[in-house]
């Protein structure tokens, strides 16, 4: 019969939500530049900003929301199914180009020193004075570095302590036990957001500023998409303990749990590296605050 | 390649009456079809490619004599010279911008891709069709904030006038103003819309193609799209850190890019062509894989060599991604970093080279028909083949000393795109427009286009080698006395290719107008690819029964 469907693909059915992201997007992105130029823009920039975060989170909530009604109305044949593992893999692949982006930017600044000074909140560059090759060292002279053995490797344990309990959800679910699943939730969960607490603790007592030197640039901005990704990565598996008490997983299919499991170890290796990295290499041999 | 096993049951998809297209706002505004999601693209693609093409235009008059003709004009009464000389920087800013990321990108990835990808591969549609659909909406978006970003205080004056690499200090404390904020979130969206775009054709290639049809048994058309996609997916994230850098420097107080706070604006220039570099090769993959189809298909011949036309592309995509320095010889580097740069570069030529070999290898001996598509093919190669050899020349860091920043180099650049990408989409757009739209265009207007663009183009690029090698600048409105001649030649070239481009749009319009009915297969036995088993166009779904490969 002509027009019957004879595969296990999915073909969809016609869809507001892209085309509501998409401008859901701009309406964030122009009221982002809004916000940054009230000189050219006026004083609607926090607004418009605030309808494009909520429009952009209503696109994903709809969106995703849609997912799961076709799960559960059974468009998700084994091959759909290897089709969202693809996509997340790859995704994931994406996310760690981005990292590799803080990385390189770390690693030209401790690698190649520049002689600097920081005192009082205000960089100096030497280059070219007499005398600067005293200033070239990683981290800059000045710069107080957090101690890598307190809180940030009790961040380390938490992460990797949270890695074993997805992993223990994971388990449980495999074997039908609903309460282990939801147990091992709970804990990633918490220990995800004691994470977040802490780092946020260590934000306010940092002795380094945000702005104005190349070491708190590339220590911010490459902690803080961490940060951001640890924020995503426990939303995820909020949803995740949400639908666990309603049931939506089964021990043969629940990629959705998988998905948000994926993510959080890329999420712990992605801070092994900075731990390594930033935290214990790159602040060795600089006095600790 | 791949021959078609003639399953009774594809003659079901010949069914037209089985089409339930969607009414239009749900068809083309909420589209989940890759066919017309992929019309959406190749409108987009020529809706940008005009805006583009316009201001090049621009730019032409501007440079057809020497001293400052228009830009004062243009930027309006009462504004500065220094204005007048920004609008400049913001007019090839445009040019650039438009060009790669809204022009051919979305032609040949979004257009061709979406198109030909599910159909060769005896798909239905892609593997993720909602998500096919915001990749396509997420440029508009980003069309607009670069559009937008005209019209808002760039620094000296409206615009963003950064050049397309955006580099810093320029594009950070040079360009005060909402302008370069706004030109560096168009490229964030465009960038998530190629990522999501990428992950969609890897899983779709990866997992849906028919029964029987291995990798090894793929169109080449398919493969160039598979590495394409790959380098999307791994080049564009270290763009969108690069950039999100620029705007926390622009606007946060960090110091990336800047040297007072120990930053380094060549760490930009490395992060951005880290991107870049792939990003060329993305822009002329898919070509290299319409070519060979349309090769193959006026040849009668399967393409020669395919194992090694696939891999060279591969070759090509993970050698692409460890030679972007070449394009920062003169940012001081030692010389055996410009040693290491020079010689992998030149790895490049190797494959490439395997490619256009092969091609000839098709062509020789084969049954040639000289048609629309076949034409703009060889002018590819012969084309392409210059801007290789060109490319050889700049590889060396000893000659782009020289060389680096001049017309050379333009005339280089728009040798591989303008000459290169852009007769690969004409060709591949001859190629399948009677597919797409079940309306032949008319041939003789098809070939006019062609030798009237081809003409166009050499006169317009050509020249620009011997103004580089004459030391002139790129990204100047004004120059001495002495590059007068072949600048005006090259603006006389210009109008001959815009003339040739109106012959293209007469051309669409005849065919919608008047062009007859295109058969299933209207290229005969030379066109092998499952597209050809289906209508022209082909059923709303496609391939509701998947064929089976032998």
């Amino acid at each position: 019969m002509a027009g019957a469907k004879n595969h296990d693909y999915h073909i969809l059915p016609p869809d507001i939500w892209p085309f509501f992201g998409a401008f859901a997007a701009l309406t964030m992105a122009f009221g982002g530049v809004m916000w940054l130029h009230p000189d050219v823009f006026g004083s609607f920039g926090p607004m418009v900003f605030a309808i494009g975060v909520a429009t952009v989170a209503l696109t994903f909530y709809a969106w995703w929301s849609n997912v799961v009604k076709e799960a559960h109305a059974g468009d998700h044949t084994p091959v759909v199914q290897l089709h969202l593992r693809y996509g997340m893999i790859l995704f994931i692949a994406s996310e760690v180009m981005f990292f590799v982006g803080w990385f390189w930017a770390w690693f030209d600044y401790s690698l190649f020193p520049q002689p600097l000074e920081f005192a009082e909140g205000f960089t100096t560059n030497m280059i070219g004075q007499e005398g600067a090759e005293a200033f070239v060292q990683w981290p800059p002279k000045g710069i107080e570095v957090l101690n890598a053995f307190e809180l940030p490797l009790l961040n380390t344990l938490i992460l990797l302590c949270s890695g074993t309990t997805v992993t223990w959800a994971h388990h449980s679910l495999i074997h039908g036990n609903r309460k282990g699943l939801i147990t091992g939730l709970w804990l990633t969960i918490i220990l995800g957001a004691v994470f977040s607490a802490i780092q946020a603790y260590e934000y306010s007592i940092a002795p380094f500023p945000f702005a104005g030197i190349n070491y708190s640039s590339a220590f911010y901005m490459a902690t803080g998409f961490h940060g951001f990704h640890v924020l995503v990565g426990t939303i995820f598996l909020i949803v995740c303990l949400a639908r666990s008490y309603k049931g939506h997983f089964t021990p043969k299919q629940h990629f959705g749990f998988e998905a948000a499991a994926w993510y959080w170890h890329f999420v712990d290796v992605v801070w092994l590296f900075l731990f390594l990295a930033v935290y214990v290499w790159g602040g060795w041999g600089a006095p600790v605050h | 390649m791949t021959t078609i096993a003639a399953d009774g049951q594809i003659v079901d998809d010949h069914a037209h009456d089985a089409d339930h297209k969607p009414a239009f706002f749900q068809r083309w505004f909420m589209s989940t079809n890759h066919k017309d999601i992929g019309t959406l693209y190749l409108i987009f693609a020529i809706i940008a490619g005009i805006i583009g093409g316009a201001i090049s235009g621009m730019m032409r008059m501007e440079l057809a004599e020497p001293g400052i003709q228009y830009l004062t004009g243009w930027v309006g009464a009462g504004a500065s010279m220094d204005e007048a000389l920004h609008l400049w920087n913001v007019l090839i800013t445009a040019h650039g911008l438009i060009m790669v990321f809204f022009m051919v990108m979305p032609a040949m990835i979004g257009g061709f891709g979406n198109w030909f990808v599910p159909l060769m591969i005896g798909a239905p549609d892609m593997a993720f069709p909602r998500m096919n659909n915001v990749s396509f909406w997420l440029l508009i978006p980003a069309f607009l904030l670069l559009l937008g970003s005209a019209f808002v205080p760039g620094g000296t004056g409206d615009g963003a006038g950064t050049g397309w690499t955006v580099y810093a200090p320029l594009s950070t404390s040079g360009s005060v103003g909402p302008a370069v904020d706004m030109a560096i979130l168009s490229l964030h969206l465009a960038g998530a819309s190629s990522i999501l775009g990428a992950v969609n054709f890897i899983t779709t290639i990866l997992n849906m193609r028919a029964p029987g049809m291995t990798l090894h048994k793929m169109p080449l058309f398919v493969w160039s799209v598979l590495v394409t996609a790959f380098l999307l997916l791994l080049a564009l994230p270290v763009l969108a850190a690069a950039i999100t850098m620029l705007l926390t420097d622009r606007n946060f107080g960090t110091t990336f890019f800047d040297a007072a706070g120990g930053g380094d604006p060549v760490l930009y220039q490395h992060l951005f062509w880290f991107f870049g570099h792939p990003e060329v090769y993305i822009m002329i993959l898919p070509g290299f894989g319409m070519v060979s189809h349309i090769i193959s298909t006026f040849s009668r011949k399967p393409i020669f060599g395919y194992l090694g036309m696939a891999y060279a592309m591969v070759a090509i995509g993970v050698v692409g991604f460890v030679v972007w320095a070449h394009h920062m010889f003169t940012t001081g580097m030692s010389v055996n970093v410009k040693m290491y740069f020079t010689a992998a570069t030149m790895v490049i030529a190797v494959p490439t080279g395997i490619k256009i070999f092969s091609w000839i290898a098709t062509m020789w001996g084969g049954s040639m028909t000289f048609k629309t598509p076949m034409v703009w093919a060889l002018g590819f190669i012969f084309m392409f083949t210059v801007g290789g050899v060109t490319g050889v020349v700049l590889a060396n860091g000893g000659i782009d000393d020289n060389l680096h920043d001049t017309y050379y180099v333009v005339a280089h650049f728009h040798y591989v795109l303008s000459l290169g990408a852009v007769f690969s989409i004409f060709a591949g757009f001859y190629y399948w427009f009677p597919k797409m739209s079940g309306r032949h265009y008319s041939e003789l207007l098809g070939q006019l286009h062609f030798w009237i663009f081809f003409i166009g183009v050499n006169v317009l690029f050509f020249p620009m080698h011997f103004l580089g090698n004459q030391s002139m600048p790129r990204r100047y409105p004004d120059y001495p006395e002495q590059f007068a001649y072949w600048n005006e030649i090259a603006s006389i070239g210009y109008a001959i290719m815009a003339v040739g481009v109106l012959i293209f749009f007469v051309n669409i319009a005849w065919a919608f107008i008047a062009g007859r009915k295109a058969e299933d297969n209207y290229w005969g036995e030379g066109a092998t690819t499952l597209e050809w088993t289906l209508s022209s166009p082909p059923p709303f779904h496609q391939f509701e029964t998947l064929p089976q490969i032998k």
